[in-house]
């Protein structure tokens, strides 16, 4: 008889968890508001990308055309796949009349990147961040070597 | 009677003897059926792909297919096209013979189960007198198209799942014709007409009460498992066997399987509505004259395919919401739950009918 009973019990249980899942999908199923997805080709111009999405590697320049980063290629070491290589040179500086090691190029192979955020995390000065720009996209690779540092950009005062 | 389709395919067959020597019109007759039957099987297989995807889509807090013609209607006609371009192989090992025969076999008898299925009051391909037992006969004959296919296969995910779908299917082959005994008993016959023609003053479901709202729940398990659909896709077992006995079917031969089990579906949903829901008959309520006469204007064909879409979609709820079964716990839940439920409720349902306690 108590066999009987947990027998039953197991069924009526079983059954009961079973309501609960149709009665959720059944809600999604009736409530269209729900959905989440986006229409993307036709939603390009007000689509909404998240502050933590990694798009690509960017070196940001303010108004005056200066960058943050000092080249000391922390970023370099940290990329777990070589896709950073910092080019650096040595520059006289005008008021102190000292070397100062600048950077010349700031290659970054898109192609090669994982987007996996290391290097932002190493960078001491951060200068560098990841855009939300994701339609990267070629019909050659060569587009994708990048040179991060515009031309003429110079390390912004007060950095190092 | 309004919308009787006897007369049209009495019209049809009188035409026909009228024109023709007796032999050539019955081989035109033949025709016509076989015409109908393929393009109904292929109007199923775009149409319930097209309702699976969309179903899972809201399911799943997503939109589905959207692309291909206005809302995505012509997205399984691409899906078909595709799937006729491809190139069918063969593997080198494989039987050559089994391996092309089974995805016919698997086809025809999704097709042969069709027949005495009334789809409307006159339009029924095979009226026989065993209409239920023949069609519990022939859809078990599909277990034998998959097991030559996992075989002939040659390879060990095939083999597995062709495996694993006779267990299956033998076993819940048993409740599924245990609880359609059930509404043989109540109904006092086993042609689909006859059972039909039982349910004018109410369907089954509602007259027989107790015995046959367990034996319609036993019988959706039971069909759902027989059609090897998740929760119970042990057969195709995507996470598991790859994709089960079809894993080296391409092209056509693939796709042949994939309309197998979607007219497969539509045959279970049919036998479903038919037994428990009224097959064509409209909805009745007791001695509301003028509400019986308003339902009664709807015609019999959209009652049946209504009936029987709200079964299919129920089925594809149930994919969409419960998690999989393993293969002991799918064994379990026949062997120790549904068997020995569908045998008291057969007992159940006998005392029913003897006692008369049905309406």
């Amino acid at each position: 008889m108590r066999y009987l009973a947990i027998y039953i019990g197991t069924i009526l249980r079983a059954i009961n968890s079973l309501r609960k899942g149709m009665k959720l999908t059944g809600y999604y199923f009736t409530h269209h508001k729900e959905i989440v997805t986006h229409q993307y080709p036709e939603n390009r111009k007000k689509m909404f990308i998240g502050d933590r999405f990694r798009g690509e590697v960017i070196l940001t320049h303010d108004e005056n055309n200066e960058h943050r980063c000092t080249g000391c290629s922390a970023c370099e070491i940290a990329c777990p796949n070589g896709t950073i290589r910092i080019i650096s040179k040595f520059e006289i500086d005008p008021e102190t009349q000292k070397k100062k090691k600048t950077i010349d190029e700031f290659v970054y192979h898109l192609g090669m990147c994982t987007f996996c955020n290391l290097c932002i995390v190493a960078c001491p000065t951060d200068a560098i961040v990841m855009s939300k720009d994701f339609e990267h996209s070629m019909y050659d690779r060569k587009p994708l070597t990048k040179i991060l540092n515009k031309r003429g950009s110079k390390l912004m005062k007060g950095v190092e | 009677m309004l919308y009787d389709f006897s007369i049209l395919t009495s019209k049809i067959h009188e035409w026909l003897f009228a024109h023709c020597s007796p032999a050539m019109a019955l081989l035109l007759e033949y025709v016509i059926i076989g015409t109908c039957v393929i393009g109904l099987c292929v109007f199923l297989g775009v149409s319930f792909v097209y309702m699976e995807r969309k179903v899972a889509a809201f399911m799943q807090i997503r939109l589905g297919p959207n692309r291909v013609g206005p809302k995505g209607l012509l997205q399984a006609v691409a899906d078909v096209v595709k799937l006729l371009l491809k190139e069918g192989i063969i593997p080198q090992a494989s039987d050559k013979f089994l391996f092309n025969l089974a995805p016919f076999i698997v086809m025809m008898v999704a097709m042969l189960a069709l027949a005495p299925i009334p789809f409307a009051l006159g339009l029924q391909m095979y009226d026989i007198n065993i209409g239920v037992f023949y069609i519990s006969a022939v859809s078990s004959i599909s277990v034998i198209g998959i097991l030559m296919a996992g075989w002939a296969s040659n390879s060990k995910y095939s083999l597995l799942g062709a495996m694993r779908s006779g267990a299956q299917i033998v076993s819940y082959e048993l409740s599924a014709g245990l609880s359609i005994i059930a509404i043989v008993a109540l109904a006092g016959s086993m042609s689909m007409n006859d059972i039909v023609e039982s349910q004018r003053t109410g369907w089954w479901i509602f007259k027989g009460h107790i015995p046959a709202i367990i034996a319609f729940v036993i019988f959706i398990i039971a069909g759902t498992a027989e059609l090897n659909r998740a929760p119970f896709d042990m057969a195709e077992a995507e996470s598991e066997l790859t994709a089960g006995f079809h894993t080296e079917y391409t092209g056509m031969r693939f796709a042949m399987f994939f309309l197998a089990e979607y007219v497969n579906m539509f045959t279970i949903c049919a036998i479903g509505a038919t037994l428990f829901l009224g097959g064509w008959m409209p909805f009745h309520i007791g001695q509301w004259e003028a509400f019986n006469h308003i339902m009664d204007f709807i015609p019999p064909i959209i009652w049946f395919f209504g009936k029987t879409f709200f079964l299919i979609f129920v089925i594809m709820w149930f994919r969409w919401t419960f998690p999989r079964l393993r293969i002991d716990q799918l064994l379990t839940l026949e062997w120790k739950y549904l068997m020995p439920i569908s045998l008291a409720n057969m007992i159940l349902a006998a005392l029913v009918v003897i006692m008369g306690w049905h309406f």
